[in-house]
């Protein structure tokens, strides 16, 4: 049976082991976004074992690249992007503290492995519901790569963003669950 | 000959674009409903009615449904009575396009291949817009448009197969292809299937089988009864809504054929997200 938890960031290893694939979460808190071109960038600083332009420890990441705001709005539609494609860099950044990725779509086993050995969470959040998810959003400010346009690093303030944990702490997939319940062979 | 001014596309273009953004046609808007009906896991349910409200909160509140406000794709049909004055049409449509992507502050989603540079500083928002066109006969320009995301075009393939493959072929390699797909896409989909022609006219058929509306039928009885038997197969799957299992995922199968060649058998998959954005307009 899933349970409903309404959290506020950073993250603790205490949380993300109590929750199970198929939960709903209510994220509160500041949450950074990063896609495919910051990753890149976060990695490689990582590994050149520099300062990172925020504190990954407890960390969320979403994977999103917004819409510009409309004047007055802090932000436009944000909905999480696919996944797969930050898979070779999530293993490093749940490694070195961050707790959680919100995203959408299949991660690798690779992910997997890494969310069960560091504690870490992959949310879903819905795809396609960028209005609906960017009204979630209360501030938003850029703090790294403003050269990448929609995929800079963004520091965002969250009050009851809702997604679903889909890969948890104990090797589960919400995905697979899913699909092997309705799939007709 | 029938003059129409430079200016007058842009602006239809312009609007268009902007309009497409936040509103999800009815057709689009109807297939969701029917999903959200239909489906028998109580999590795509959820999952379809925040859909749902998203499309409600989109039109009434001028938001982009979706982030990924995706590439301009047109395809036209210029008459052959048609003059435009005051410039080419090509740019007509591009200054539409930066027009709409810019005043209706819809993302810049166009980047360099390699060194993935957003090209929203040096070319302008969202260029070039991707154009497909014909002449036809008339005094007249038919535009569709469609706002293509990129989720659902990673997951596009095409290939050529020999003759004998089929239409068992064509079956199991649309299966495949959602398949391994899974949530990627953004489910509940539209599937676009581009059969015969060359390899590229195979995709370009694909691409524009998307643009028809969700609930029609295949005018060739052959095929639409192709499009039916695929769409079962490929609900079969289980995916449903976002990849969180269900009975719901796809909303439809659309097929374009054309004559091919004795030795082969192009087909290609494109696949459109829920968030069908597509408008037809004639100017």
């Amino acid at each position: 049976m899933s349970k409903t938890y309404h959290l506020t960031t950073p993250l603790t290893d205490e949380v993300t082991r109590e929750l199970k694939s198929g939960d709903i979460v209510y994220l509160s808190g500041t949450i950074f976004t990063a896609r495919d071109a910051a990753h890149k960038k976060l990695v490689d600083l990582i590994e050149a074992g520099e300062e990172l332009p925020f504190d990954l420890e407890g960390s969320i990441i979403y994977f999103v690249g917004p819409t510009p705001p409309k004047p007055g709005d802090p932000i436009g539609s944000a909905g999480p992007t696919t996944s797969y494609r930050m898979d070779s860099y999530s293993p490093t950044m749940l490694k070195n503290g961050s707790k959680g990725m919100i995203g959408k779509g299949k991660r690798s086993q690779e992910v997997k492995d890494a969310c069960k050995e560091y504690g870490g969470i992959y949310f879903g959040a819905t795809g396609g519901a960028g209005a609906l998810l960017g009204k979630q959003i209360r501030t938003a400010e850029v703090i790294a790569y403003p050269e990448l346009g929609p995929e800079a690093v963004r520091k965002l303030t969250v009050e009851d963003f809702p997604v679903t944990v889909v890969n948890d702490t104990y090797g589960n997939d919400l995905y697979q669950i899913g699909r092997d319940q309705y799939e007709v062979k | 000959m029938r003059e129409i001014a430079y200016e007058e596309i842009v602006k239809n273009v312009r609007d268009i674009i902007i309009y497409s953004a936040s509103n999800l046609p009815e057709d689009a808007l109807n297939a969701m409903k029917e999903a959200y009906e239909s489906e028998k896991s109580p999590v795509s349910k959820e999952v379809l009615k925040q859909l749902l409200d998203n499309a409600d909160i989109a039109s009434s509140e001028k938001r982009p449904l979706c982030q990924d406000t995706g590439l301009a794709v047109f395809f036209i049909k210029l008459g052959a009575d048609v003059k435009v004055v005051g410039g080419l049409l090509k740019d007509a449509i591009n200054e539409g396009t930066e027009k709409g992507y810019t005043e209706g502050y819809l993302r810049a989603s166009t980047c360099e291949p390699f060194s993935r540079a957003n090209l929203k500083d040096t070319v302008g928002y969202n260029l070039p817009a991707i154009i497909h066109l014909d002449i036809v006969e008339g005094d007249k320009i038919d535009i569709e448009y469609a706002a293509k995301g990129g989720g659902s075009e990673n997951v596009s393939r095409a290939r050529v197969f020999p003759p004998a493959a089929g239409k068992e072929g064509v079956i199991e390699y649309v299966k495949e292809c959602i398949s391994d797909a899974g949530g990627n896409p953004c489910p509940p989909l539209t599937v676009g299937v581009g059969i015969g022609g060359t390899f590229e006219k195979a995709v370009i058929s694909s691409k524009h089988a998307l643009f028809r509306n969700i609930g029609s039928t295949n005018e060739d009885e052959e095929m639409a009864e192709l499009e039916g038997t695929i769409k079962d197969e490929l609900n079969k799957l289980g995916i449903g809504t976002m990849g969180m299992g269900g009975t719901e995922t796809v909303l439809a199968v659309h097929i374009e054929s054309n004559p091919c060649h004795i030795a082969s058998l192009p087909v290609s998959v494109n696949v459109q997200c829920h968030s069908s954005r597509h408008t037809h307009i004639t100017i």
